[in-house]
């Protein structure tokens, strides 16, 4: 098997591959970026913590227009993981709004977005839909 | 010092395609018209504002004085998003209200004519070892692979939020916002495209990023617009027909995002422009029930509906329903949009901020032709920039 990195620096692979956000000490707001301090308080004290891998769609679009090399279509959305927004790709359903709808259940999952030219993996995670 | 801010002059170029003018010429032409229509020279202002967004034009502000009048005055050149014409505006009220000028122009301009998608780049192939950069730690851009950039696919998640938190949304509803849009700008010489559209060829159109269709997607192309600002003080003492025709800007307010759980994940456009609005609202002394009229920032139709909200225009969670009273018709209860609205009238992203503004101000002025809002006394005109600005502008007819 090839060697893998995450695609971001706040997905973490493994068993059970999950991502990563930095809270805040003072008010534990989430943040997915390096930080300098707390847009909501400004306190510059972060800690790791771990984002729940389920969640509900809270807004989608389906992209069927992007920048040249991006490919179409595809599904971004906003997904609520138990009261931390993320932002990610639907994976796994067609891209078409007769199967993706507010409101629906989805889990974390990954997978291989690219190989670099010395043969490693970039893994990157997308939301896939779960049966209610 | 005067507490009053007056608009004295204002104009907004034809928009659409420009092929032989440029960014100085569109906001040269702009701005001269706007001192002539405030019966003003060069030599009367105090203090420039000027913007262009994306003409990576630099000093726009200094380049337009070379043209039409280099008088030493100090500029302010502004970049703002979306938000850019209205911060060019804002600065030459606070300057006023400041009491360092009792007059000043405020310019915006952008050529966008066949610009395409905004907000994307084009990806590459990676061929070296991976490599980590930004603020993610990404080893791609993540435009495609974590969501999406455009800017089509952000505010169609604004307004899919929406329809998740209150209901009743759906693909026909956004579309029926832009057909209210594309019908009111055939009354619109200055519009871009000024056809009326059936719901059916709507949503027919080519998808851009689902439930936005093109049509319902702000148009690019080529504009300027330009302000003439003026104190009470000052306007006292002019003639009595441009006091005839002077609009009174009851408020000016921008706002940037305040922060709000996921507003780093998915643009917060609401919280930005309800508080603008709040303090509009106050510093003018109305309500949303005193305007005749309002512009608002219809980027994209699925952003129409959240800024009824966000304005209080309806009640919160209301929007679905205030649109499908038909409040927002030209001959609504609350006309939106009456210039046909970014989507179709175009969205020239400097000039959006002041051209809005001139819309409101020219049915103020009983001035508006056979779109005229009749017996307009009060109106609104909103804009907001990814990023996020947000300006908020009321106006009342001179007493």
């Amino acid at each position: 098997m090839a060697d893998q990195i995450p695609f971001v620096d706040y997905l973490v692979l493994g068993d059970e591959p999950h991502l990563v956000a930095r809270e805040c000490a003072g008010c534990g707001a989430r943040y997915f970026d390096r930080r300098i301090a707390c847009a909501a308080c400004g306190t510059r004290d972060f800690s790791p913590v771990p984002v729940a891998r389920t969640g509900e769609v809270r807004a989608f679009t389906i992209v069927t227009f992007a920048a040249p090399g991006v490919p179409v279509p595809f599904v971004a959305a906003l997904v609520d993981c138990d009261g931390t927004s993320v932002r990610g790709n639907l994976v796994g359903v067609p891209p078409d709004p007769g199967h993706v709808h507010l409101g629906m259940k989805v889990a974390l999952t990954t997978y291989v977005a690219g190989t670099d030219g010395t043969g490693v993996d970039a893994v990157n995670y997308g939301f896939a839909p779960v049966e209610a | 010092m005067s507490d009053e801010l007056w608009i004295l002059g204002i104009h907004m170029t034809k928009f659409g395609k420009h092929p032989d003018l440029d960014l100085v010429d569109l906001a040269g032409r702009a701005a001269l018209a706007a001192l002539a229509d405030g019966g003003v020279a060069m030599a009367d202002m105090q203090v420039l504002a000027a913007g262009n967004l994306l003409g990576g034009a630099g000093s726009i502000g200094q380049q337009v004085q070379k043209q039409i009048g280099q008088t030493g005055i100090p500029v302010y050149n502004v970049q703002n998003a979306c938000a850019t014409g209205a911060t060019a505006l804002r600065t030459v009220c606070m300057a006023i209200k400041a009491g360092e000028a009792d007059m000043g122009l405020a310019v915006g301009v952008e050529k966008l004519s066949g610009a395409g998608l905004l907000g994307a780049r084009p990806r590459t192939e990676q061929e070296g070892p991976w490599q980590r950069s930004g603020r993610f730690g990404a080893v791609a851009p993540i435009d495609g692979f974590i969501g999406t950039e455009t800017m089509a696919g952000v505010f169609a998640q604004v307004g899919m939020e929406y329809g998740h938190r209150y209901g009743g949304t759906d693909f026909e509803l956004f579309a029926r916002i832009s057909e209210k849009n594309h019908a009111h700008s055939t009354l619109n010489p200055l519009a871009a495209y000024s056809k009326r559209m059936s719901l059916e060829q709507i949503m027919n159109d080519v998808m851009i990023a689902y439930p936005n269709t093109r049509p319902m997607c702000s148009a690019n192309c080529d504009g300027a617009a330009a302000a003439v600002v003026v104190s009470g003080a000052k306007l006292r003492t002019l003639d009595p027909d441009q006091r005839r025709r002077a609009v009174r800007i009851r408020a000016s307010v921008l706002t940037s995002d305040p922060w709000q759980e996921a507003c780093q994940v998915l643009p917060d456009v609401n919280t930005l422009t309800r508080n603008a609005a709040t303090r509009a609202y106050e510093q003018a002394g109305v309500g949303p029930e005193d305007l005749d009229l309002v512009e608002l920032h219809d980027c994209f139709a699925t952003a129409e509906l959240v800024h009824y909200d966000n304005l209080m225009l309806c009640e919160r969670g209301g929007a679905v329903d205030f649109f499908n009273s038909g409040a927002t018709w030209r001959d609504g209860r609350m006309p939106v949009n009456v210039s046909g609205g970014l989507q179709s009238k175009g969205h020239p992203i400097a000039a959006t901020g002041i051209a809005n503004v001139w819309e409101v101000a020219t049915h103020l002025r009983d001035e508006a032709g056979p779109r005229q809002i009749e017996g307009a006394r009060i109106g609104l005109a909103h804009v907001i920039g990814l990023g996020s600005a947000c300006g908020v502008h009321i106006l009342e007819k001179a007493a």
